[in-house]
């Protein structure tokens, strides 16, 4: 919609614009331009045009960490929506425990990530961690620094722990977007708890839940602290993830192209991911409308 | 002055006001009537600069305003929505425009006193919106409005959130209150008997192009297309597509005879007329159930729905080979299905063309010609 | 279908001390089996602390409600049959219309070809069968406010059909339509109905009985005919009627009210208590204007098409009058009241004649 013409809104505009560039664009072209040379260090140079590409989308390694990266996205948002939804359904609509429980789920998202890495670190612990102690005391044979099933389940509990809130708050607030009136003409007509989740409260939700979905997406496929804090990649390479892996070949290896190539393959995947997205969300309005 | 020249609002595919010219002059109640959606509130925001027309120009007092913003425009505005600011008293509230426009202390003080007696706030000045009823909300925001004093003031539905009771005493009010200010006044509204309360002009609107816009009585009275007399009516017009053979308008097709009298005889005024299909528009308070005066004319109706409201009876009929409602006096208890006999008198008839365009009364009554020549459809 | 008894209802939503405390003060009534009833009064007048009564959703803090009989004071409103149409349209989004109304009945396990046919009679009944398989979200709202009703519908064990201030968001050409609608709905099947409403035009051509509430208080129960003629209150009077009853300060002479220093007739001797605050109630359409009656001073014309008000004083009080269309203005205008249709009150509330009607 063109609105009135008003050219001081610009100026207001601007300080994201500046940001935006710093944090986003011009690290993105020297990526780029990483992406497309070879270097050797001391600032040399060389053109290789797309090998770094070639290389990078040929590589066996690449693919088992995309592989595992998308293992990893796929289990959590399992577990996550589902879950976050769960939650906000069982939780107080009103009064002051409506208050409490927003607070008490706010916690995880408030504490700095590399700090819940090393909460973690220590919580699942074979030997002094109370998780790792106790399913040893259980009986089960835990111990994420060197058994690769174990470390998949910590970090994907951690994950978890750390993001269903973001999909609680979010689902939350769709459910409080609900005027009572649905609620009680959903009683009148005889609605099972079921039927008042499936015809009211989903729908509802529906385009809250797309906007968790894609950022739990996003946020996940950026995974890099929690897990380099907790298990490094390891054991192994079990729980090297793609930005793991894209440090590895960077700094591990000071491969700068091919490092530089894997995170523009990587970024076009999210890009694409997000523009799949944002094309539902926006037909789901129109549907609405 | 406020004047459009052929604005028109599209987006993407959508027409939202098409070709809209008017001219609104200083001190006048300017009502916009349609249904939702007809485009009260788009013409609004054009008229205050919150949207940029399409194409057409936007004209204060002989000056081009198209592309102004909205804070250069001397408006204020005032929504179905009780605005105010929730942190603010009432006199804080009616005082803010002046605040921001830095007038003297004295002159605030002086100007909400007078305000806020015209609205009957005075007893509610240091007390904050939300501990006020729907009623004095609205007043403050009206009051704000006021006191703004600004060239253009636009009313969208103000009254629509209130209860019934509290909308009539208002509207009561506000012929007055306009009239002792210079302002152009634009107030939208979907109630064809609101715009009849207020008074002043009336510009009706459909589907985003303006019907007609005159002086509201004569609106009223003479609309210039079916369009118009319809989107002017409430209960809602009746009306019947006739064919004239001779001097009769017959309103059903030859091979249907209809049951029981259904033909109306043309009205002299209108018996120069060539033979062919013609629209006949009734108003439910001319529809009577006894003879109506010299020139009555008695057609069968049959009652499908009856409404008392106690003063009055609304006789839902199937009358003229169409549905029709009749607006009668007193209690009526008519049984449903019966045969009644509906009477109006033949100088009440509105008669429209082929196309719905109103035919001017050829004899005695030119005077009452309608004005054919502004925003015909 | 059933009876609706109101067996002495009062509710307060804090601890109630003393009568004022009560949101809705007691209630003591009976409505018919089959009946059309409207709440009306003005916000705050407890009108919607009664529905929520009715329908389950508040309990009274005292007395009892039954329907047909049966107590059913603490029920939730699913088990009370009951089916509600509420101010915004409440409707199933991702469902077709003809799921929507098929909804109440699979809840309650109604067989399959038991729902297609009462489904399809109701799509009939409210006109909707052309938009039978269109998504519910998309429609316009009268349509979706038809859909509330037909769930309602639906179902054979409905006891009343509440009705919450339906037409607020319907235009008002569709208004028209959707109440002919309604009453013939009404009359064909004989649902019991309570309609909730601010709007006089609603309530009065919905109803068979109307309740005027003010103040958490019943003032009237009845016909429109009976609000309009003999309203008991002058709140009644004035709630009901546009512009509302006008209203006089007299002292009572036997057949007589003194009316500032002129004196107007009285269809009966009336007797006030002693102390009583006395007034005349007249209705605007049965004021006349001519040459004969009290001054009356002309302040303001407003010709609203059909009909013009007038607008003028009387001893110092507003009075309007109501002239038919093309009516003209006397100059210097008098006024009359039609002898039969003025009311007298005392303390508010209506005087029976002295000689003719018994004590009401």
């Amino acid at each position: 919609m063109t609105k009135t013409q008003n050219n001081r809104a610009w100026f207001l505009v601007l300080p994201v614009l500046v940001l935006v560039a710093m944090n986003a664009i011009i690290p993105l072209m020297t990526v780029v331009n990483y992406s497309l040379q070879e270097t050797f260090g001391d600032n040399l140079f060389f053109w290789s045009g797309t090998d770094n590409y070639v290389a990078v989308l040929h590589s066996p390694r690449f693919h088992a960490a995309l592989l595992r990266q998308f293992a990893f996205t796929f289990i959590i948002l399992l577990i996550e929506v589902p879950l976050g939804v769960a939650i906000a359904l069982a939780m107080p609509r009103a009064g002051v425990w409506s208050s409490v429980c927003l607070v008490l789920m706010a916690l995880p998202l408030l504490i700095p990530w590399n700090v819940v890495g090393a909460m973690w670190n220590i919580f699942a612990l074979p030997d002094i961690g109370l998780l790792g102690w106790g399913l040893n005391a259980l009986g089960i044979n835990f111990n994420y620094t060197n058994q690769p099933v174990s470390a998949w389940f910590t970090i994907v509990l951690m994950d978890v722990w750390h993001w269903t809130s973001l999909v609680v708050l979010l689902a939350f607030a769709g459910l409080r977007s609900i005027d009572e009136a649905y609620y009680r003409a959903a009683k009148i007509d005889g609605a099972s708890r079921w039927a008042v989740f499936r015809y009211i409260q989903l729908p509802k939700m529906r385009q809250v839940l797309i906007i968790a979905i894609l950022l739990r997406f996003i946020d996940s496929f950026m995974i890099y602290t929690e897990p380099f804090v907790l298990t490094g990649g390891g054991p192994g390479n079990a729980t090297t993830l793609l930005s793991i892996d894209l440090v590895k070949a960077a700094l591990g290896e000071f491969n700068l192209g091919i490092a530089a190539a894997m995170s523009i393959i990587y970024f076009l995947m999210t890009l694409f991911v997000c523009w799949l997205f944002y094309t539902l969300m926006t037909q789901g309005k129109e549907d609405a409308a | 002055m406020l004047e459009l020249r052929e604005v028109s609002k599209r987006v993407g595919d959508a027409v939202h006001i098409r070709d809209v010219s008017i001219r609104l002059e200083p001190g006048t109640l300017n009502v916009l009537l349609g249904p939702t959606l007809a485009g009260k509130t788009t013409l609004m925001r054009l008229m205050a600069g919150l949207d940029r027309p399409t194409s057409g120009t936007v004209w204060a007092d002989g000056v081009d305003v198209t592309g102004l913003a909205v804070q250069k425009r001397d408006v204020a505005m005032v929504y179905q929505q009780f605005i105010n600011y929730p942190a603010l008293t009432v006199y804080e509230n009616i005082a803010s425009p002046m605040r921001i426009a830095r007038r003297p202390k004295a002159e605030i003080d002086e100007t909400v006193a007078r305000v806020a007696a015209l609205l009957k706030l005075e007893p509610f000045l240091d007390r904050l919106p939300l501990q006020l009823s729907g009623g004095q909300q609205q007043r403050t925001a009206l009051a704000r409005a006021l006191a703004k004093n600004a060239r253009l003031v636009l009313l969208d539905e103000p009254l629509a959130n209130l209860d019934y009771k509290l909308r009539e005493e208002l509207r009561a009010e506000l012929p007055k209150i306009f009239s002792q200010s210079g302002a152009i006044f634009v107030y939208a509204t979907a109630e064809p008997e609101e715009a009849l309360l207020l008074g002043g002009h009336t510009a009706t609107l459909h589907e985003g192009s303006l019907t007609q816009f005159g002086p509201t009585v004569d609106v009223y009275r003479r609309p210039n297309t079916l369009l118009t007399a319809r989107t002017f009516s409430d209960p809602p017009l009746n009306w019947a597509r006739v064919r004239k053979v001779g001097g009769v308008f017959h309103t059903h097709l030859p091979d249907e005879p209809p049951e029981g009298e259904a033909d109306v005889p043309v009205p002299p005024a209108y018996a120069g007329l060539a033979d062919g299909a013609y629209v006949i528009g009734l108003r439910p308070h001319h529809l009577a159930l006894s003879p109506t005066g010299a020139d009555d004319v008695a057609v069968d109706g049959y009652v499908q729905a009856i409404e008392i409201t106690g003063s009055e009876t609304y006789v839902h009929l199937d009358c003229l080979n169409t549905d029709c409602i009749m607006l009668t006096h007193g209690v009526h208890e008519l049984p449903l299905g019966s045969t009644v006999t509906v009477h109006f008198s033949l100088s009440r008839l509105m008669v429209f063309d082929a196309e719905d365009v109103a035919v001017a009364p050829q004899a005695e009554d030119v005077a009452v010609a309608p004005d054919a020549g502004k925003g015909a459809d | 279908m059933a009876e609706i008894t109101l067996d002495h209802i009062r509710h307060a939503y804090g601890p109630a001390k003393s009568r004022d405390d009560y949101a809705l003060k007691e209630l003591n009534h009976v409505w018919s089996d089959g009946g059309a009833y409207a709440l009306l009064g003005p916000s705050g007048c407890g009108k919607t602390t009664l529905l929520n009564i009715i329908s389950g959703l508040l309990t009274p803090s005292e007395g009892r409600i039954l329907f047909g009989g049966k107590d059913v004071t603490g029920l939730p409103p699913e088990a009370r049959n009951i089916a509600q149409v509420f101010q915004f349209p409440v409707v199933y989004d991702t469902m077709s219309v003809a799921e929507n109304l098929a909804f109440p009945l699979k809840n309650r396990g109604v067989p399959a070809a038991e729902i297609k046919a009462r489904v399809a009679r109701v799509l009939d009944m409210l006109r909707l069968t052309a938009i039978a398989d269109k998504k519910a979200a998309g429609l316009t709202a009268d349509n979706k406010q038809k859909i509330s009703l037909g769930r309602g519908m639906v179902r054979d064990d409905v006891a009343a059909i509440l009705f919450d201030e339906p037409l607020t968001v319907i235009d008002p050409h569709l208004k028209w339509e959707l109440r002919a609608g309604l009453k013939r709905l009404h009359r064909e099947f004989g649902h019991t109905m309570v309609y909730v409403t601010h709007d006089q035009t609603e309530a009065l051509t919905f109803a068979d009985k109307v309740v005027v509430m003010y103040a958490g208080e019943v003032v009237q129960v009845g016909t429109p005919e009976e609000l309009f003629l003999t309203p008991t209150h002058t709140f009644v009077g004035y709630f009901i009627g546009s512009p509302g009853m006008n209203v006089l300060p007299v002292t009572l002479e036997g057949t007589t009210a003194r009316v500032g220093g002129e004196e107007v007739a009285l269809p009966a001797a009336f007797a006030a208590p002693a102390g009583a605050r006395v007034e005349l109630g007249v209705r605007p359409e049965f004021v006349t204007l001519g040459a004969e009656g009290l001054a009356f001073t002309t302040t303001r014309v407003d010709d609203v098409g059909r009909e013009k008000i007038v607008h003028g004083t009387i001893a110092g009080r507003d009075v309007a009058a109501i002239l038919p269309e093309g009516a003209e203005v006397p100059a210097e205008p008098r006024a009359r009241f039609r002898l039969d249709r003025i009311n007298l009150y005392a303390d508010d509330w209506r005087l029976a004649p002295a000689t003719k009607e018994p004590a009401a």
